[in-house]
Formats: structure tokens, sequence, C-alpha cells
């Protein structure tokens, strides 16, 4: 009799509206016409280079030595997946996103709901801290190379002395760990402005039914604010996870990959081999491997995104 | 005192005191920038000093450094330019008059924002070296053009969607064409958000440094390389390398802090209000 | 001078017919009520008159000129949305004066329009203002306003007063009934409220999934619905129904059978016949209580209205609204006999239809227009 779902069917995606516009030109000429540019843009920006760099990894480039020609085959891959650094460099990839995600996200959520208590100065404090965000990551990673973490007129080895501590050189003895430290400064804010937005829209009524049911500060946390956040969080582990997988500058700037191996991620590794060995069809393979692994974290991506929308 | 009080002043503490700890390494850059290089590297650490522009004057006087920060300025925002140009028609459409298509069209837009920059530097390299835009500012511009662009769309797309399709049916009624409802009706409304939009672009294009570190030596290479470029001579120019950051970041942290509540919105697709 | 025809009017999205081919006719200076409970179809129906949706199939004439193809603008219509749908940016003035200013009307001209519609709204101390600065009713003024502007050959109203609180709705309606008597227009006004309907109507539609239930005068939806849908939907509170079994049936009238005796319902019962099951319908103000009466039932819920008294009734399976006087003196858990005048009650077949009353009401070919002309005369 009354179909309640008519009205609703404005607002669902793949809705032919199409109809809706009449004394009007409308249809699929018009949306080619006004989306055409960026969705060639992007096709070509898309295709083009990841059919070169599929073709370039199975052939033997070397930028230097033209000499050196001609069908690969898998010869790349093949030398490439035996070679222990390209392992090394993956490890160091998810290290390095893992631990910055776990901090930036516990961190995030933690200080999302300090800031949002009443205190004096809030709106200053607010901005303070989610100015590291906003810093070039060269900046950041070489003000904390120089002014902080060194081992002679850092501030930290300062801190150390006054203390009575033994003066760490970071970059030496703990090069990945440096850069765990310095990227999440960079995206603990990101995830703090995002969850404090969130924290913001929680209904006070919730809280005060939940306070009426006699749930204490814990438990308020748990039950309500922290499910509350779960959309929110997931946009950000998405954003951040973007980002992270291909953290390039803060290892440049700092420790070059180095010493040894310790500090390079599948970036600098192809870097390394792209620009330093001139090897175009090794680095062309790590790139296609930086890409499957990019794709794998995409498709759940992509599924939290389009889950998102729909609600 | 009363125990609300006491909480409060116990917040206070406790959250300032974690801002200044997140602050801090800017403070201490900022500071570091007005001393003189001695001063800078001093043990222990100096807090009180005559603060001198000696830094600054040196960056300023080095005529590089004006060629640097002109490169970011041209790039950045000359790619937000062009990316908003491409993605407005684009966003306008998809917000509009969405077909079946169109929530695939955006998601497949956003996929290529996982491509990581890694996998096709090598024939972006060659291309670029092919057709002369290596080292250019129109290579750069383009490059950043094409990486924001997902994001802008997207952005756009959130903020058009917020408008009450009341708003622009009435303005048909009215009699607005295609034209006048863009100009009279849907720039003014989302202008905040399309600001917001172009003002993120320009922000993510500023602190680039993948592709700027690799596709750029001299003539075209933006701040982050300039930036860069102090990492090698380690200790030796601290006020001035705190000088030039400080100027490279003042611009961006004040457009980030200008902006970050419609960002939050826009970046998380409407998903965050 | 503006009358507007739809002949056979569908609206098919994507394979589901929400307009499933609606014929209308209305008179010049008429004011029309579409109503009908929501995903009715009355809203789509009013959008396609606009413009705003195309027509599947149909026509739409305004004047006799099909207007199909032409576009929202240039119909000379203007609309009155749910929302408002102000334009959040612009003052009062710029919002009332939009459409001139893309018609390219002068701006003297043009100011001189707005002050017109804004002296009739009282909206001048107003002028200045953003939508954002004004109160509910206001901004309907100005949404109103901004109609009267473009001087439209037809006014639509889509449920324009469905956001604003129970008191600003009662003046409203007021307001716009004398409205209607000042522009002399055709009006035509969406509403899920069938009092919004009955109060402002000269000639009201209901619709049901996308089907017209019924055209006609309030009173004669009132007293003559043509089916049980329509005779559920008009009135308030709702028309009580229950089965009944025929006793005897003729041209004359139909005798059916009630739990406390027979009683005589005078319609045509002319293909009826005696032994057929029939629903008996009784509009709860025509339910009276009497000791004596064919009826019984216990009471529920008692709302008291200080005017008049709702009474709640059960009996077996069948509930019962019975709207008493005020000062009714009955508690709940009463058991109360009633009774109805048979003139009143309305007899349905079982697909819903109903049979036609031997006598009309004398009122029912009487529009608000002419509630109008005769108060007006008898004034002089």
């Amino acid at each position: 009799m009354i179909r309640p779902h008519f009205p609703t069917r404005f607002l669902q995606w793949g809705t032919p509206m199409r109809e809706r516009t009449s004394g009007r030109t409308v249809g699929g000429f018009r949306n080619l016409f006004l989306q055409g540019p960026a969705v060639t843009l992007l096709l070509l920006w898309m295709l083009v280079p990841l059919g070169m760099t599929l073709w370039f990894s199975f052939q033997r480039y070397n930028l230097i030595n033209p000499m050196i020609s001609g069908f690969a085959g898998w010869d790349n891959y093949t030398y490439l997946l035996t070679d222990p650094a390209l392992w090394t460099a993956m490890g160091n990839t998810l290290l390095l996103v893992g631990w910055v995600l776990a901090i930036s996200v516990i961190g995030g959520t933690l200080l999302a709901v300090l800031f949002q208590q009443e205190f004096f100065g809030r709106g200053i404090a607010r901005l303070l801290v989610i100015a590291p965000f906003f810093v070039m990551p060269t900046v950041g990673a070489l003000v904390w190379k120089n002014m902080l973490m060194h081992p002679v007129n850092g501030v930290f080895a300062w801190l150390s002395n006054l203390l009575g501590l033994p003066v760490i050189d970071w970059f030496s003895s703990m090069p990945l760990t440096s850069i765990i430290i310095i990227v999440s400064w960079q995206w603990m804010p990101f995830a703090l402005l995002i969850l404090l937005t969130a924290i913001q829209s929680l209904d006070d009524d919730q809280v005060e039914a939940a306070r009426m049911d006699g749930a204490g500060p814990l438990a308020i946390f748990w039950f309500i604010t922290l499910p509350h956040l779960k959309r929110a969080i997931s946009v950000v582990i998405m954003i951040e996870m973007i980002f992270l997988l291909t953290i390039f500058a803060e290892i440049f700037v700092t420790t070059s990959g180095g010493p040894g191996l310790a500090s390079t991620n599948l970036a600098y590794f192809i870097y390394i081999r792209a620009l330093l060995d001139f090897d175009v069809g090794g680095a062309s393979a790590g790139g296609v491997i930086a890409i499957i692994l990019a794709n794998i974290v995409a498709i759940f991506l992509i599924r939290t995104v389009a889950k998102n929308l729909e609600t | 005192m009363n125990p609300t009080m006491t909480k409060k002043l116990l917040l206070t503490l406790l959250a300032w005191g974690i801002a200044l700890i997140v602050f801090f390494p800017i403070f201490w850059m900022v500071l570091t920038g007005f001393k003189t290089e001695g001063e800078a590297v001093a043990t222990p650490p100096s807090l009180f000093f005559e603060p001198t522009l000696a830094g600054y004057n040196e960056v300023m006087a080095r005529a590089d450094y004006l060629k640097f920060a002109l490169n970011s300025i041209v790039i950045s925002f000359g790619s937000t330019l062009l990316a908003l140009i491409v993605a407005i028609p684009s966003a306008y459409s998809m917000a509009f008059l969405p077909t079946k298509r169109t929530q695939g069209t955006l998601l497949w837009m956003l996929s290529t924002k996982m491509l990581p920059p890694v996998g096709v530097l090598m024939p972006v390299y060659l291309l670029f070296r092919d057709m002369g835009l290596l080292d250019s500012q129109l290579g750069l511009t383009i490059v950043y053009m094409l990486m924001n662009l997902p994001i802008v769309v997207w952005m756009l797309y959130t903020f058009f969607k917020d408008i009450p399709k009341d708003i622009l049916e009435a303005g048909r009624m009215d009699g607005a064409g295609t034209l006048q409802e863009v100009l009279y009706l849907l720039l003014p409304l989302t202008l905040p958000g399309i600001a917001s939009t172009g003002l993120l672009s320009v922000i993510l294009s500023w602190n680039e440094a993948f592709w700027s570190l690799n596709l750029t030596t001299s003539d075209a290479a933006p701040l982050t390389a300039f930036i860069a470029s102090f990492s090698s001579p380690e200790g030796l120019f601290w006020a001035k390398l705190s000088a030039a950051s400080t100027l490279a970041i003042a611009p961006i942290l004040i457009f980030g802090w200008m902006t970050q509540k419609q960002m939050v919105r826009g970046l998380t697709f409407g998903a965050v209000k | 001078m503006a009358t507007l025809q739809l002949n056979n009017i569908v609206k098919d999205f994507g394979g589901t017919q929400v307009i499933k081919g609606v014929d209308l006719e209305v008179k010049d200076r008429e004011f029309v009520v579409f109503v009908g409970p929501s995903g009715c179809g009355k809203s789509t129906l009013m959008r396609m008159i606009a413009g705003l949706e195309s027509t599947t199939s149909g026509d739409i004439s305004i004047d006799g000129q099909r207007i199909n193809d032409v576009g929202p603008a240039d119909r000379g219509l203007a609309m009155v949305f749910q929302s408002y749908a102000l334009y959040p940016h612009m003052t009062v003035e710029d919002n009332m004066g939009f459409s001139l200013r893309l018609a390219k009307v002068k701006k003297a001209e043009r100011r001189e329009k707005v002050l017109a519609a804004a002296r009739i709204l009282q909206l001048e101390p107003l002028l200045d203002r953003k939508p954002r600065a004004l109160s509910g009713g206001q901004r309907q003024r100005v949404a109103i306003g901004r109609a009267i502007v473009r001087n439209p050959s037809i006014f639509l109203f889509d449920e324009p007063l469905s956001n604003l609180d129970a008191a600003l709705r009662v003046q409203m309606r007021i307001e716009l009934a004398r409205l209607h008597e000042e522009l002399d227009a055709t009006m035509i006004y969406v509403t899920h409220d069938q009092i919004e309907a009955m109060t402002m109507a000269d000639k009201i539609v209901v619709l049901q999934d996308g089907l017209v239930e019924q055209i006609g005068s309030p009173m004669e939806l009132y007293h003559h619905p043509c089916n049980r849908f329509v005779a559920g939907f008009i009135g308030s509170p709702k028309m009580n129904f229950l089965d009944v079994e025929v006793r005897e049936a003729s041209s004359e009238g139909i005798d059916v059978a009630l739990p406390g005796g027979d009683c005589r319902v005078p319609v045509d019962g002319s293909g009826i016949s005696a032994g057929d099951t029939l629903t008996l319908g009784i509009r709860p103000e025509h339910l009276k209580l009497d000791d004596e009466g064919p009826l019984t039932g216990k009471i529920v819920v008692i709302e008291r209205l200080g005017g008049v008294t709702s009474l709640y009734l059960e009996h077996g399976d069948s509930e019962w609204i019975l709207v008493a006087d005020g000062d009714v003196a009955h508690r709940v858990h009463d058991q109360v006999r009633f009774s109805f005048d048979p003139t009143c009650g309305h007899l349905f077949k079982g697909d819903g239809e109903a049979l036609n009353h031997l006598h009309r009401h004398p009122l029912v070919d009487i529009d608000r227009k002419q509630n109008r002309v005769s108060s007006a005369s008898d004034g002089q």
C-alpha cells in the first residue's frame, strides 16, 4: 500500500536521476563532458606509468650502462626476491607502518578524550598539539635529528646528562625507532585532529543516559566513546596507511636508510636501486612489488570507505 | 577549593603539559632561528639569549632561498588551481547528476591514491627526462595536480553534496541556468569548502617531499629540497636551518590552523563532521 | 487566468511506477489540495507540474498549452518548498528579487515589486536580514514572498507548513487562505495533513499509491467518500468500521444486522442481496451515547479535550472511537451503549467501494469561494 522505500531512493547510490530534470540537457553526455577531464587525466596518470613499470620490470635496463638491454624474463624478480635486502626493507616497512599506526591511533584517541574536556586555554592548547601535522616532513625530521636527538648538542643529550643517564646516539644505535618516533610525532596530531572532531559529534544525551544507567568514566569511554569513534578511527587508519607505506623524506634526510639497511623501507630501497644504482629494471620490479603490497591494503581500504559512504 | 575546580586545574596542567611537549620541537626550532650559530649548538641549550635576526638575514640574502620559496609558491598554488579547475565540474556532476557509475568512479579515483609513488618513480622519471620536464616547475606542478586530484574531487563532492537540493531547484524555478546556478548559488554557498579544499591541496603540495626530491635538482627545486640540502653538512648551520624552516612552515601552519574543521570533514569524506 | 489540465500522467522511476495515470482539471483561481499518506506520489505529482521531474507519459497543459517540454522557469509557476529553500547567502530582499535579477529586470523596478510583495506579507522590516536571522514563520513568509514576486499564474506549495509548530501552522493556514483571496490566483497545495486540506481547499485530490482515489470539495469527501480509504483518511478521529451482514437490500436502502437490532442505512442497495457482508462506517462524531442503543462497548481510554471528549471503546474484536459531549461523566472500564443516526452511516463493499447515498448532502457543492461570496453578500 504505502511504499516506504520510495523516498529513500533519492538518497541511494546508483539511482538513475537522469529523469529528474526536464527542460535541460542531461544524462550521459553531460556527465561525460564534466567528468571527462578528471577521469582521463587520472586514467593516464595511473595506466601509463603502471604499464611502463610492468614493462621495465621484465627488461634489462641500466641508465649508465646502455650495453645491458633486452628481455630479462623473471630475472629482475628472482634477483630481487632472493636479495635479503628486499626482505629487510619489507620488514622495516611493516614495522614502521605498524608502530606508527599503533602509537598515533592509541595516543590520538586518548589525547582526543583529554582535549575534549573543559580546561583553561583549551583552544590554544589544541592548536599547539595539532601543529606538527602541518610541518613539512623534511623540516620535522631535520629538527629532530639536529636539535633534539643529536648526541652532542641535542636537547635529549643535555637532558640525559642532567639526569645522569647515558647519552643515546639515536640514529646510530636505534635508527628505525628514531624514525618511528619522528613519524609518530607528525601523525599523532592528525589522528587527534580527526578523532577530536568526531568526539565532538557524540550526543550528550547518550553520555547522560549512560551515566543514569550507572556507567563510570571508564565504562563511558569503553562502551560509548570508543564505538562512536570506530568509523573515524577506521578512516584515520586508512589515510595514514596511504602515506605511511611510502615514507621517504624522513629517512632521506636523517639516516639515508642506514646504518646498513637498518632503516631502509621499501620506498627507500627502490629509490636506491633506481637513482643511485641506475638499475631501472630492478627498481621497476621493486615498484611492482610495492604496488602489489599497496593493493592488498587498498582492497581493505576501499571496502571500508565504501561502507562508510553507504551509512 | 571545590572538587570540580581542582579537576579542571589538574586537567589544565596535564593537557597543557602534553601540548607543550608535542609543540616543543617547533618552538625550539623557532627559537633557534633567532640565535647565533654559536648559541644554537651551545650546551647546555640556552633558553635566554639575545635574539638576533642574523639567521634570517643570511637566509634571505642567499638569492637561491628566494628561488626555492618562489618555486614552492608557484608549484603548490599552480597545481592547486589546476586541480580545482579540473575537479569542480567533475564534483558538480557527481554530486548533482549522479548515475549508477558515480560511486564506482569516485572509489576508483581514490584508488589511484593507493598507487605508491615509488612504484611508478622509474617511468615518471624517464618520461619526464624524455619530455624535458625534469627539474621544471611545470613538471612538478603536473605531478602535484595529479597527486591531489582524487582528494580534491572527493572533498568538493562532499561539500557539494551538503547543499540542499531544494535550494538549487528553487533557483531553477526562479529561472537560473547552469551557469547562473553555479555562479550565483553554488559558488557562494560552497566557497568555504572550496577554499579549504584548495588550502589542503596547497599544504599537501608544499610539504610533499618524494617527487620534489627525485624530480628536481636545482632550477625547480622547492623548499622541501632546500631544507633537505641542510642534512649533509651536519651541525654547521643550525640557526640558519631553523630560520629557513620557520619561514617554510609558518604560512602552512597558519593555513592549517585556519581550515582544520572543514579539512577534517573533507578528508574523511564527510564521515566525520 | 490560469487553468491546469493533467491528462493520464504517468511517472516511472527506473521501472517503478509512482504515478500511475492521473487525470485532473484545475479551474482558474481554484485552491486545489493534493492529500494522501506519505509515499502516495503527491509531491512527485507537484514536482512534475513544476517541471522539476520529467513526465514519463501523458500531457500537462496550462491554459490549454502543452508544457511537458517547457523548462521549470518558463512555465509561469512559482513554488514554495517544504524546507523553504531560501538562498542562505542572500538577504531577504535579494532572495525575493532573485528571479527578477535573473530575468534582467532593472534594479528600481525589482525593488518596487519586492516591496509590494513584502507589504502583503508584512516583511518590510526584515528586508535586509539574512535567512538565518529569521524565525521559522518569517522564513516561510519570505518563501511565499519570493513566489509572489514572480507573479505566477499558478502557485505551488509543497507541504509548506510542516516545519512550523502547531500554533504557527494554524496562523499561517489562515494567512494563506487570506492570501489566496487577495492574490486571486490558482493555487496547488500538497499536504499529508487532512485538516489543512479540509480547511483550505476548494477542491481536494486524495491520492494513494500513485492513483487518484477521489476528487471533490471538502464537504463532498466528508459526506460522500467514494471508498473506504477516503472515508478513513478524511475526518479526525478516524471513521469507525464494522463488518455487518445484510438482512435485506433494495434500491431504497439496506437493512443491516447490528448486535442490538437491525438498522436501515439509506443507500442504493441494487445488486446487494441478503446474507452479503458489508462494512459499515460511522464517524466518531456521529456516534452518540444512548442507553437504548444497538451497540455496546467498554471504555478503554478517555481523552478529555474540554469541549468534547473522545471515548475509545472495545467490544469483542471491534474497537470504536466515539466523540461525546465534553461533560460526559463516564470513567474507564465503564460499559456503555451507543447509537447513531442511520442517515450518517456509510456502507462499503468488500473491495472498499462505497454504496451511493440516496440523498446528497446539501453543502457538498459549496467550495470555499462560495462560502466567501455568500458571506460577503450577507454583510451588505
